[in-house]
């Protein structure tokens, strides 16, 4: 049974969650309203929305809700957290959860995290984004049939002079680097 | 005016049409900008999917870079923007997090005091430092009978409402309508554009796209302004994908606001990276306001 979402004794994942989250233990404020999800641009399509993933969190359901598609329909766009009559980091939360389900291998059925170390490992070596590099390098490996449906998009691009076909490396490589390797070594809130 | 630049990773090619028009607006609007040297990626949303300590520490390296003399950044992408913001507030109110960042940057010598750099939006930067009468003092070519569609997307307007309204931003409006254009008030003008869905689920990023250039079209927009890299990639570049999604036939110009600015200061629309939109925006430019400004104006 799904505990009341204020119940301050909180479950062992609403702990993780608020631990986990900046500004987190607003999530023992939510009043089940369902401003959230009406707000979500894909709320539609997902699976829980946040109103029903904070009761989820406080009953405990760690694995049903880092296995379900909520925090990969979240595009980022705050709504959510702007209009929380209660002042809850929904879009951080989401966050939270996407680290959680990433570090424990629990996301399923997205290419998220594929798209998202992708990404960084790019970051980490040339300490810019590499366009060409991120599209081919995620398609080829995660979705190589989309690859040919993007062709004539990525043609349209290189012809309008959009796309670089070399990475650029930023001077002090090094120095950011060494910050990496720091934050890993003191390791994130997840 | 002198303030930091900080162009982030779009900029610099994809959306190299935002980068001339940001330089050569802020120019004729007396905005010094000084890049920031050796600025490293922002991360967009991704490293903060996976770790949130080097998310920040990476982001920090950039505020951390600014020089001493200059205290506010300008970030024209929407992301950057608000990575950099975010970051700054995250230090500030968090003071262990803070240190951990710093704790990070030691590591490369660096070292950043939350709050020090304020991070600033170039709209928000010509709407309340330039101010209106500057504004219309430097209008050479007004643009009149151009209906034009601010569209504000997320990331500047939310979380932090700081540089607007996060429901209903006016700022653009405002601006455009200094510059005699004819403003759209369109419901979705801070509706969001799918961000990186594109690259991960078509239906549902394209539906978000949709919404977006239906209602730009039904309230009879010549072209759309956009503020952000990303938000014009997904409407410009994916706007045929869109339309042979749904069967629809949308031929509406996605363009940056700073593009189209340039254009009411007098600047040559080479300046100002026109022709590298998908969705071609000089014809309706021309119909609207007649022939490109001749060669001499600037």
């Amino acid at each position: 049974m799904i505990q009341h979402a204020t119940d301050r004794r909180g479950s062992a994942f609403l702990r993780e969650v608020i631990e986990n989250t900046p500004g987190g233990q607003r999530i023992l404020h939510c009043l089940q309203c369902g401003s959230c999800g009406g707000s979500c641009p894909n709320g539609a399509d997902m699976q829980y929305t946040p109103r029903t993933v904070f009761a989820m969190i406080n009953a405990d359901e760690r694995e049903k809700v880092l296995t379900s598609n909520t925090m990969w329909c979240c595009v980022s766009c705050y709504f959510c957290t702007t209009r929380c009559p209660q002042k809850i980091p929904i879009t951080d939360v989401m966050y939270c959860l996407k680290r959680l389900a990433i570090r424990d291998g629990l996301a399923k059925d997205t290419d998220a995290p594929a798209l998202a170390k992708t990404f960084t490992n790019l970051l980490d070596k040339y300490g810019r984004s590499f366009e060409l590099g991120l599209a081919s390098r995620f398609y080829l490996f995660n979705k190589p049939l989309a690859m040919l449906r993007m062709g004539p998009l990525g043609f349209s691009m290189f012809t309008r002079g959009r796309m670089s076909l070399v990475p650029k490396r930023i001077k002090n490589i090094g120095q950011l680097q060494a910050i990496i390797a720091k934050a890993r070594q003191l390791g994130g809130r997840s | 005016m002198k303030y930091a630049y900080y162009p982030g990773c779009s900029l610099e090619v994809s959306s190299a049409a935002y980068d001339v028009s940001v330089r050569a607006v802020a120019e004729l609007l007396m905005i010094e900008l000084e890049e920031l040297d050796d600025w490293n990626c922002c991360g967009a949303t991704e490293y903060f999917s996976q770790d949130e300590l080097t998310a920040c520490s990476v982001i920090a390296r950039n505020l951390a870079l600014v020089e001493p003399r200059l205290d506010q950044l300008i970030a024209p992408c929407a992301a950057c923007y608000l990575n950099l913001k975010k970051t700054d507030r995250l230090m500030a109110e968090d003071a262990a997090m803070g240190a951990r960042v710093n704790e990070c940057l030691a590591a490369g010598g660096l070292s950043y005091q939350p709050g020090r750099v304020r991070v600033r939006h170039l709209l928000d930067v010509i709407h309340d430092d330039v101010g209106e009468s500057a504004v219309r003092d430097k209008v050479v070519r007004p643009l009149a009978g151009l209906r034009v569609a601010p569209y504000y997307g997320c990331q500047v307007v939310r979380p932090a409402a700081e540089a607007d309204c996060s429901e209903y931003p006016m700022k653009m409006d405002a601006l455009f309508t200094w510059l005699g254009a004819e403003v759209v008030h369109y419901p979705v003008k801070a509706h969001c554009c799918g961000g990186h869905m594109t690259q991960l689920s078509e239906p549902m990023a394209f539906e978000l796209i949709r919404r977006l250039l239906q209602s730009a079209v039904e309230y009879e927009a010549d072209l759309i302004l956009c503020m952000c890299p990303m938000c014009q990639l997904n409407m410009d570049a994916y706007q045929s994908r869109v339309n042979g999604f749904f069967q629809t036939s949308f031929r509406v110009p996605v363009v940056f606001f700073t593009q189209v600015c340039g254009l009411a200061l007098g600047l040559e629309p080479t300046r100002l990276g026109f022709g590298k939109e998908i969705v071609p925006a000089m014809p309706v430019l021309e119909a609207r306001l007649g022939a490109a400004p001749a060669a001499s104006s600037r």
